[in-house]
């Protein structure tokens, strides 16, 4: 089953031996340093010509003077931001260095240009640092400082604009509740400010606030409702999904992406017809995060009272009769591997959670701090067991836990290191990510500005920029485009062929 | 165990495999086990940042999104 998806992660940033250090400033310097090192010529700028960020997906804009200025990610702060050769965009999002992954159409294919934005980000850092003077500056793929602040790990899916919103906070919401089970990054300490003793499964559940909203920075919502779909607003939306985690593990991102794609596509065929709605989900979000021995139960409003992994059973179970429904034989082989992988994942937690410590970031995490706690005899609080939790995320292969972990061969991982490193610099072929990664890579002196849905060419000898649309994200594959970007020495010919 | 009567299911080779499983080799495999989580652990040891409590206090971030 394909569907377009992506990634957007916010890395949290620490200059070393310098807390006060001013992260903006930080994380510009990550971004500037990698832009300097692997750009060549001009360095397009960003579009933002295509941005509605206060655009709501139940149907009104959001006056700009009410919303916090946080939201109005669509003026140009002169913030370091670039698009990178495999499609992606690096850049600095508030006080964070953030990278989003190029439009892709599977969720192996979101985890490789997912892993392949770590390895951006670490390059970048390293780049940083060796600038004169430059103390190391370290990054994090998690969602919270314990200390109050949060930050995200956006998903994003391309839906078909006729499904009624409605139907989405339905059926979606108890998922949302449910699903951090399978993929959840873990966390010691409980509460925004981390204070409350004891593990949860998620980073983010204590920083949701309501039940649907537009906000991302403040009272933040299971379902968010930015309708920005970087397409034609008539045909599709883009569901813009906050509430998950930052995951390092390549099988919790896999099952992450490709399990919420799969119930996206049972609610746009209308297929769902129980009601699996939770009663309280925004206390019952944090209520199953709460509880890794994943006993919890929530209520449905029709009485029953099901554990998180039960509910995500009910998920699966119509995901399958849904495969089976429409595609029967012909599925793919990914959607027939997440459904068997996924299967097999909410059995073990069922069973044997700890079985998962291979597989899953919060109970390899988990697993780790038990046994710490064993070993010295720690209590909740202590410092140490923090101190594992936030370098479980350190990107540095060398230093983060996760990394350690993973080399010993103590974490199942989908793809190869080189695969990896290819998609840094290579984009996604069957998307749009493609022309745009391809342009960067082959014209770059002659672009002046691109995003997802342009490539803005500023030819020699035309006073005009001539804007090529990317509005169809199925558009500008390597079947649609490569042959002619092969066969187009430079920009001019390539605007030429295209405007033919 | 091995004077039990043998069950026809069971191929030859899965009698031996249980009747190997003593209560020394469970013991062990226990050892082999905590050696390996002492193991880990060693290593994990070696790359923890020092001072864990001033570590964590001088992580502070800004919200994102």
């Amino acid at each position: 089953m394909r569907r377009v998806m992506g990634t957007e992660v916010e890395y949290g940033i620490s200059v070393q031996g310098q807390p006060s250090a001013n992260p903006m400033v930080a994380s510009s310097q990550v971004v500037n340093a990698y832009a300097t090192a692997t750009v060549r010529a001009r360095r397009a700028r960003w579009d933002f010509e295509e941005e509605s960020p206060l655009r709501d997906a139940r149907g009104f804009d959001m006056s700009r003077q009410v919303a916090d200025s946080s939201q109005l990610t669509d003026e140009d702060l002169g913030l370091a931001n670039v698009i990178l050769t495999n499609g992606a965009r690096l850049y600095v999002d508030h006080a964070h260095p953030e990278y989003s992954t190029p439009e892709v159409v599977s969720p192996l294919d979101i985890v490789l240009w997912d892993k392949a934005g770590e390895q951006v980000m670490l390059d970048a850092a390293r780049r940083a640092q060796q600038l004169p003077g430059n103390p190391a500056i370290v990054l994090y793929k998690n969602n919270t400082d314990n200390k109050g602040a949060s930050y995200g790990a956006h998903e994003n899916y391309l839906m078909r604009r006729s499904t009624p919103f409605g139907d989405i906070v339905k059926h979606l919401t108890p998922f949302f509740v449910s699903r951090q089970v399978v993929c959840g990054a873990g966390r010691v300490g409980i509460g925004q400010d981390g204070r409350g003793k004891g593990f949860q499964i998620s980073q983010r559940a204590d920083f949701f606030e309501v039940e649907v909203g537009l906000e991302t920075t403040l009272k933040r919502p299971i379902i968010n409702t930015r309708d920005e779909p970087h397409a034609d607003p008539e045909r599709y939306r883009r569901l813009h999904v906050i509430i998950g985690d930052a995951n390092l593990a390549e099988i919790s991102t896999y099952l992450k992406v490709g399990t919420t794609s799969l119930v996206l596509a049972m609610i746009e065929d209308r297929f769902i017809t129980r009601d699996l709605t939770v009663e309280g989900p925004v206390a019952a979000l944090r209520s199953v995060s709460h509880d890794p021995t994943l006993a919890h139960r929530v209520t449905l409003t029709d009485g029953r009272q099901l554990t998180a992994v039960q509910l995500q059973l009910e998920y699966l179970d119509l995901a399958r009769k849904y495969v089976e429904d429409r595609y029967g034989s012909d599925a793919d082989a990914q959607t027939v591997d997440v459904l068997a992988r996924w299967e097999d994942v909410l059995t073990r937690l069922e069973s044997d959670p700890m079985s998962l410590a291979d597989q899953l970031d919060w109970v390899a995490k988990l697993k780790l701090l038990e046994q710490y706690r064993t070993r010295d005899g720690l209590d909740w609080d202590d410092a140490k067991l923090q101190l594992i939790d936030l370098q479980y995320s350190d990107i540095r292969p060398e230093k983060g836990l996760y990394h350690r972990l993973a080399q010993a061969g103590r974490i199942q991982r989908l793809l190869a290191d080189d695969e990896v490193h290819t998609a840094m610099t290579v984009p996604p072929e069957e998307t749009r990510a493609y022309f745009r990664g391809r342009c960067l890579e082959k014209y770059a002196s002659d672009i002046a500005a691109a995003s997802w849905d342009s490539v803005i060419f500023d030819l020699p000898g035309r006073d005009a920029l001539q804007r090529v649309p990317t509005i169809d994200p199925l558009r500008g594959s390597r079947a649609h485009v490569g042959e002619l970007i092969d066969s187009c020495d430079t920009a001019d010919a390539l605007v030429r062929a295209l405007t033919r | 165990m091995a004077q039990e009567q043998k069950q026809p299911r069971k191929s030859e080779e899965t009698e031996e495999a249980t009747e190997v499983a003593t209560e020394s080799d469970v013991a062990e495999r226990k050892e082999s086990l905590d050696e390996d989580v002492d193991a880990i652990l060693d290593e994990i040891d070696d790359v923890l940042e020092s001072n864990a409590e001033d570590f964590v206090k001088s992580f502070i971030q800004k919200g994102g999104e």
